[in-house]
């Protein structure tokens, strides 16, 4: 059964028609890439993905949930209870440890626990790097700490928009490594990437071409 | 964040300051009034002459203490004073100074119980006497004469520089008149109210005591302390306004500062129920340090101002600085709203586009 399922979805800003007639199905475990050129719709189909955001029309099915008629709040819980994000600036709160980063997604789902916090940090191979600040982290730490921040609500999705395109490639490797754990794992993963070498390491291609789904195609 | 904090901490300052200044200042003006006279006199009541000297010691001895700046007994008649027919009026030296502390002596005052004499400056110049010199009283039916030595001048601007003042004991002996006065002047601090009052209590336990409030001054003490009050009121509204738009602007900038962190925050699940406690609390700390802070600056404002306005020290007050912890939290609560409601508008799609 699909975890995710995009029916004839269209996004327009104006007059500017972002996403056009997207069809899309994500099964559970599954590990997609998306990838195409700056301005091709990427960025706006994972925040409808990611429930940021609304479409203008077309049905969007998250475990079993249609997207396309719940609040702005209801959208929130969805994403907080179903999402893990992992975003390609990290985002970590400045004044915050790598471990008090990863609980205040707990905070906010449901209660900080710091001794799973430490686990998830573990899980990258950061736990003797928790009580740092990400300005004492390099940028791939600052990257795994995103990423057990991602995972320490136990999503059912992880979106990676662009995860490794501010590494070096020794940091790539290690983050890509984490990525393919997660997936033999059994972790439904959605990357946006515009390199080809981590689109290929996903088990699926989505190229997308001025809104609309140019190409599908298994890697493996 | 620091200048919102300082904001509410120079507003809680000024706040408890001026609502201690507001009042304590009637209390300290009160004592201030005090300095230009009685505000009570105590006559005979009905046809009698005279009053006895217990009957005000019996007044004195229930009026409040703390509020009693002095009570001056005053026995007037007529005498003879180097064979001219002077107003002379018997009274005690060390009451008079506390109920009348604007009396200007050239001179020195009267030592109380010696044969001294007081003369209003209107008299010594008429009859060309300076203090220093000798003077003979005669009294009673026999023409008793006795040698009195002159203090002082008393210069007051009233009709008291037409009088003779000696010790009040000596006049009642020499005209044998043992325990008697013709009234008393009562100084009091105390408003209008309180005054009518205690000369109610006054009539009902001393019936032979009829009380009477000089209304003029206490009537001029309570406008000037009305329009005190009414100002400091009003510097309280204004700087409470200030406040609140130096704390929203501020908290408005700090908003517009961390919208990305609110975007995280959001795109990580957080409700706007939770974003608006994280502001309102942020507030209210922010508004309870700035509390904190101001009340103590604001009792060392209001002492400050006491001693050099009024020449007296305040007590800290418990209460004002409770209100004012209050009203800070208020006030910086209230004034994050607006911000708040900017925060909740915060989409989290910011944070994946990096804007």
């Amino acid at each position: 059964m699909s975890l995710l399922e995009l029916k004839d979805v269209c996004m327009t800003y104006g007059k500017v028609k972002a996403l056009q007639d997207i069809n899309l199905v994500v099964e559970k475990g599954e590990w997609l890439a998306l990838m195409g050129p700056s301005g091709s719709g990427k960025t706006t189909l994972m925040n409808i993905i990611g429930c940021m955001d609304k479409a203008t029309s077309g049905s969007i099915i998250l475990d079993d949930r249609d997207l396309s008629n719940v609040s702005k709040n209801e959208l929130t819980l969805l994403r907080r209870d179903k999402i893990g994000l992992v975003f390609q600036q990290f985002h970590l709160i400045p004044y915050l440890t790598a471990v008090e980063n990863v609980m205040i997604a707990q905070y906010y789902h449901s209660m900080p626990d710091e001794a799973e916090a430490l686990a998830a940090l573990d899980r990258v191979g950061l736990k003797d790097r928790a009580s740092h600040l990400p300005s004492q982290l390099s940028g791939g730490e600052q990257q795994r700490v995103c990423i057990a921040r991602a995972l320490i609500n136990y999503p059912m999705l992880i979106l990676a928009d662009e995860p490794t395109g501010n590494l070096d490639e020794a940091n790539e490797e290690i983050v890509m490594k984490i990525f393919q754990e997660l997936h033999t794992e059994g972790h439904t993963i959605l990357t946006v990437t515009h390199d080809l070498e981590v689109g290929k390491q996903a088990e699926k291609c989505i190229i997308i071409d001025h809104g609309r789904i140019a190409e599908s195609k298994y890697n493996r | 964040m620091l200048i919102a904090l300082l904001a509410v901490a120079i507003g809680a300052t000024i706040i408890s300051g001026m609502v201690t200044v507001y009042y304590d200042a009637p209390q300290q003006m009160g004592r201030e009034f005090r300095s230009y006279g009685a505000n009570m006199l105590l006559v005979p009541s009905g046809d009698q002459q005279w009053l006895a000297q217990s009957d005000l010691q019996n007044v004195i001895g229930y009026l409040p203490a703390d509020k009693l700046v002095g009570a001056a007994p005053f026995l007037y008649e007529k005498i003879k004073i180097n064979e001219q027919p002077i107003l002379t009026a018997g009274t005690d030296f060390d009451e008079v100074q506390k109920v009348s502390p604007y009396w200007q002596i050239t001179g020195k005052w009267p030592v109380t119980g010696s044969k001294e004499i007081l003369l209003g400056a209107e008299l010594a110049e008429r009859m060309k006497i300076v203090p220093g010199q000798s003077l003979i009283l005669t009294t009673g039916a026999e023409q008793t004469e006795t040698k009195a030595v002159v203090a002082g001048i008393v210069r007051t601007g009233g009709k008291e520089e037409q009088v003779a003042f000696m010790d009040l004991s000596l006049l009642q002996k020499l005209l044998q008149k043992n325990e008697q006065i013709s009234l008393a002047q009562v100084s009091i601090v105390a408003n209008q109210t309180e005054l009518q009052t205690l000369a109610d209590k006054i009539s009902e336990k001393n019936p032979m005591l009829a009380p009477r409030l000089l209304q003029q001054v206490a009537h001029s003490e309570q406008t000037v302390l009305k329009k005190l009050q009414a100002l400091v009121f009003l510097v309280t509204i204004v700087v409470l306004l200030l406040t609140l738009i130096c704390v929203a602007t501020t908290m408005m900038a700090v908003v517009t500062e961390r919208r990305k962190e609110i975007g995280l925050k959001k795109a990580l699940g957080a409700d706007n129920k939770a974003i608006v406690l994280d502001f309102l609390g942020e507030g209210c700390v922010l508004g309870a340090l700035g509390g904190f802070l101001g009340i103590a600056l604001g009792f060392f404002f209001a002492q400050s101002v006491s001693i050099n306005v009024f020449g007296r020290a305040i007590g800290f007050s418990p209460m004002i600085a409770v209100f004012s912890l209050c009203l800070s939290i208020v006030v910086t609560g209230i004034a994050s709203l607006i911000p708040v409601r900017i925060a909740i508008n915060v989409e989290p799609a910011i944070v994946l586009r990096g804007e």
